[in-house]
C-alpha cells in the first residue's frame, strides 16, 4: 500500500471515528457555557482550549466532525444517486434525445458559480444544514452524470456487452448488470474527492452563517465566531481551520491513494 | 501564422459554425439560469411590499406599493419585465434602499473585479514558475515539494487562509490593515487594502493550477516533438520552454476560465473576513433585509459572468485547436 493511502485512509478514519465516539462521549459538554473558564488555551484538562463561551474545543471539534461528514456524505449520496443512473441512461441512449438532454443539462448545472447557487438556495429556504446539503448535492449530480456517461461510453463498444446484446438483454439491465460494477472503482475515487469538497464547501457555508445553525457546532461557524476573538486567543480560530483542512488533506490522499490503487493503468504510468 | 487561401477558407467556415453553435447553446443557457433563478426567488415566502411597509400598512398602501415595485403584473410578465430590464443595463430598483440596482452593482463591482483580478494575477505568477519547476524535475526533490505543497493548498479553505493572514500580518506584523477599504482616490492604499485578500484567494487557486498545468507539461513532454528537440540537442530546459510551454497552455486555459468563476465567488466570501464593500457583502445584506430584487440580479450578474467567460475560453480553446470544431 502507498504511503498516500494509509495516511489518507488513517487521517480519514480518526475524523470519522471522533465523529462516531461522539453519539455516546465528548471529554466536556457543549451545550453549557462557563463563561470563567472561556478562551484558555490548549492544557491538560482542555486539550484544545475553550471557546469564547468556555466550551471544550476538542468536544465541539467532534461534533462538528459529524456535522461536516453527515452533510459532505448526504450530498454525495444525492449527486451519486441521481448523477449515476442520468449517466448510464445517457450513455444506454448514446446520440439520441435522453442523452442530448441530460449532457447539456450538466454542462448548464456546470455553468453556474456553485457556491453563488448555494447561498441563493440557503438566502430562500433559510439557512441551515439541510438547505446546504440540497445546495451542494444538486452541483454534485452533473459531476457523476458526466463521469458516468463518459466512462460507460467507453464500455459500450467492448464486447462483453456486445455479447450481452446479443444475449437478448435490454439497455437499463445490460447498464446495471455489466456496465454499472466496471465503475464501481471510478465512482469510489470520484466519491472521495466529492466528499473532500462537500466539507470545504460546508465550511465556507457555515462560515457565512447559511449552513447548520447553532446550537449545533459546526467548523465553518466556529471559524466564525473566532474572527472576532483571533487577536485574543489565535486557538480558537487556528484549530477547527486545521480540523478541515487534515479531513480534506486524508480524503483527497485517501482518493490519490485509492485511484492508484484500483486503477492499475495509472499504476503503469506512474511507474 | 499565415494561411493559404485553400486552408483559410474551411477554418474560418468551421470556425463560424462553431460560433453560431455556442452562440445558440450561450443563449439557452442564459434563458434557462435567469428562469431557475427568477424561479427560486419567486417561491421565497413572503410578499415584499408588505415586508418594506411593516406589518401595520394599510392595504391600499400595500396596493400601491407593489404596483410601484411592478409586482401587481402575472408572473410571466415580471420574468420577462427582468429580462429586459436586465438586458437593457436596468436592473430593478432595490427594496430597501429605492436606489437602482445596477448602480448598486456598478460601486460594488470596483472592489470585487480588482480583487478576482489580482487574485487571479497573483495566482498565475505563483502556479507556473512552480509547475515549471516541477515538470522540469519530475520524481524529484522540487517536484515533491511542488507536489506537496499543492496537496496542502487544495485542502485550505481560503477564509480560514485568510484569517491567518490577518492573524499574521495584520495583528502581529502590523503591515497591512484587518479589514476595511479605502476606495480607489488612492489607488496604492487600495491595492494594498487588496492584497492580503487576493493572496487568501490565489493560494488555494494556485494549487490547482498548478497540477494541472504540471500535468499538462508532463504530457507533452512525452509527445514525439519533444523528442525531436532534445534529439536537436536542446537542454530539457530549452525543450520545455520553447516546445513545451505554448502547447502545455491548452489545457491551462480551460482551467483559468473555471477559475474565474471560483475566484468570483470565493470573492464573496474572503470579502466577509475583510469585511470589504462588494459584491459579497451586497449580497448578504440583501439576504438578510430581503432584498430579493438585489439577490436575484446579482446572482444573475455572477452566472452571467461565468457563463461568458466559459463561451470565450471555448471560443479561444476552438481557435487554437482544430478538433474541437469538428466535435461540436
Amino acid at each position: 500500500m502507498s504511503r498516500a493511502l494509509i495516511a489518507g485512509a488513517a487521517l480519514t478514519a480518526l475524523f470519522v471515528l471522533a465523529a462516531a465516539l461522539s453519539f455516546a462521549w465528548t471529554p466536556g459538554d457543549v451545550a453549557a457555557m462557563n463563561i470563567a473558564e472561556r478562551l484558555q488555551p490548549p492544557s491538560a484538562e482542555h486539550w484544545l482550549g475553550t471557546d469564547h463561551f468556555g466550551r471544550d474545543m476538542l468536544s465541539m471539534i467532534m461534533i462538528g466532525a459529524r456535522t461536516s461528514i453527515a452533510v459532505a456524505l448526504v450530498a454525495v449520496g444525492i449527486g451519486m444517486g441521481l448523477g449515476v443512473p442520468l449517466g448510464l441512461a445517457a450513455a444506454a441512449n448514446r446520440g439520441g434525445w435522453l442523452d442530448e438532454v441530460i449532457s447539456r443539462g450538466s454542462d448548464l448545472v456546470f455553468a453556474f458559480p456553485s457556491l453563488v447557487i448555494a447561498i441563493l438556495i440557503t438566502a430562500i429556504f433559510g439557512p441551515g444544514a439541510v438547505n446546504a446539503i440540497l445546495a451542494i448535492g444538486i452541483f454534485n449530480i452533473p459531476v457523476f452524470a458526466r463521469l458516468t456517461r463518459g466512462a460507460a461510453m467507453a464500455l459500450w463498444s467492448r464486447e462483453f456487452i456486445m455479447a450481452a446484446r446479443v444475449a437478448g438483454k435490454r439497455g437499463p439491465r445490460i447498464s446495471v448488470e455489466h456496465v454499472l460494477p466496471n465503475l464501481a472503482n471510478l465512482l469510489i475515487v470520484q466519491g472521495t474527492i466529492q466528499f473532500s469538497l462537500g466539507i470545504l464547501a460546508e465550511a465556507g457555508l457555515s462560515y457565512v452563517g447559511l449552513g447548520a445553525q447553532p446550537p449545533i457546532p459546526s467548523w465553518g461557524r466556529m471559524l466564525a465566531d473566532a474572527q472576532t476573538m483571533v487577536s485574543l486567543a489565535p486557538h480558537v480560530a487556528i484549530i477547527p481551520g486545521l480540523a478541515i483542512v487534515l479531513m480534506v488533506l486524508g480524503l483527497n490522499l485517501l482518493g490519490d491513494g485509492l485511484r492508484d490503487r484500483l486503477d492499475p493503468r495509472l499504476n503503469a504510468v506512474r511507474a | 501564422m499565415p494561411l493559404d487561401p485553400g486552408v483559410a477558407r474551411p477554418y474560418r467556415a468551421a470556425m463560424l459554425a462553431y460560433a453560431v453553435k455556442r452562440l445558440i447553446s450561450l443563449a439557452i443557457s442564459l434563458l434557462v439560469a435567469s428562469a431557475v433563478i427568477f424561479a427560486v426567488v419567486e417561491i421565497a415566502p413572503g410578499d415584499p411590499a408588505r415586508f418594506m411597509l411593516g406589518i401595520n400598512a394599510q392595504p391600499d398602501t400595500v396596493a400601491a406599493l407593489r404596483a410601484e415595485l411592478g409586482l401587481d403584473v402575472p408572473k410571466w410578465q415580471r420574468y420577462l419585465n427582468w429580462l429586459g430590464g436586465m438586458i437593457t443595463g436596468d436592473f430593478g430598483t432595490s427594496y430597501t434602499y429605492r436606489t437602482p440596482v445596477a448602480q448598486m452593482v456598478a460601486d460594488r463591482l470596483w472592489v470585487s473585479l480588482p480583487l478576482a483580478l489580482y487574485a487571479l494575477t497573483l495566482s498565475t505568477a505563483i502556479a507556473f514558475p512552480a509547475a515549471l519547476i516541477a515538470a522540469a524535475r519530475r520524481g524529484r526533490g522540487p517536484d515533491v515539494a511542488v507536489m506537496g505543497a499543492t496537496q496542502l493548498g487544495v485542502a485550505v479553505p481560503n477564509f480560514w487562509f485568510a484569517m491567518l493572514l490577518v492573524l499574521l500580518f495584520a495583528i502581529n506584523l502590523g503591515w497591512f490593515s484587518a479589514g476595511g477599504f479605502p476606495g480607489w482616490s488612492d489607488p496604492l492604499a487600495a491595492l494594498k487594502a487588496l492584497t492580503l485578500p487576493a493572496i487568501a484567494l490565489a493560494l488555494p487557486q494556485a494549487a490547482i493550477l498548478a497540477r494541472v498545468m504540471r500535468s499538462s507539461l508532463i504530457d507533452v513532454l512525452g509527445e514525439d516533438f519533444i523528442r525531436t528537440a532534445r534529439a536537436k540537442g536542446l537542454s530539457m530546459r530549452q525543450a520545455l520552454w520553447r516546445h513545451g510551454v505554448r502547447n502545455a497552455l491548452i489545457p491551462v486555459l480551460t482551467i483559468l476560465g473555471l477559475q474565474f468563476a471560483f475566484l468570483l465567488a470565493g470573492a464573496i466570501i474572503i470579502e466577509q473576513v475583510f469585511y470589504l464593500p462588494g459584491l459579497g457583502r451586497l449580497i448578504f445584506q440583501a439576504i438578510t433585509q430581503r432584498d430579493l430584487v438585489v439577490v436575484e440580479s446579482v446572482v444573475m450578474l455572477l452566472v452571467f459572468a461565468v457563463i461568458m467567460v466559459n463561451f470565450a475560453v471555448d471560443l479561444a480553446y476552438a481557435a487554437v485547436d482544430p478538433r474541437l470544431r469538428r466535435r461540436a
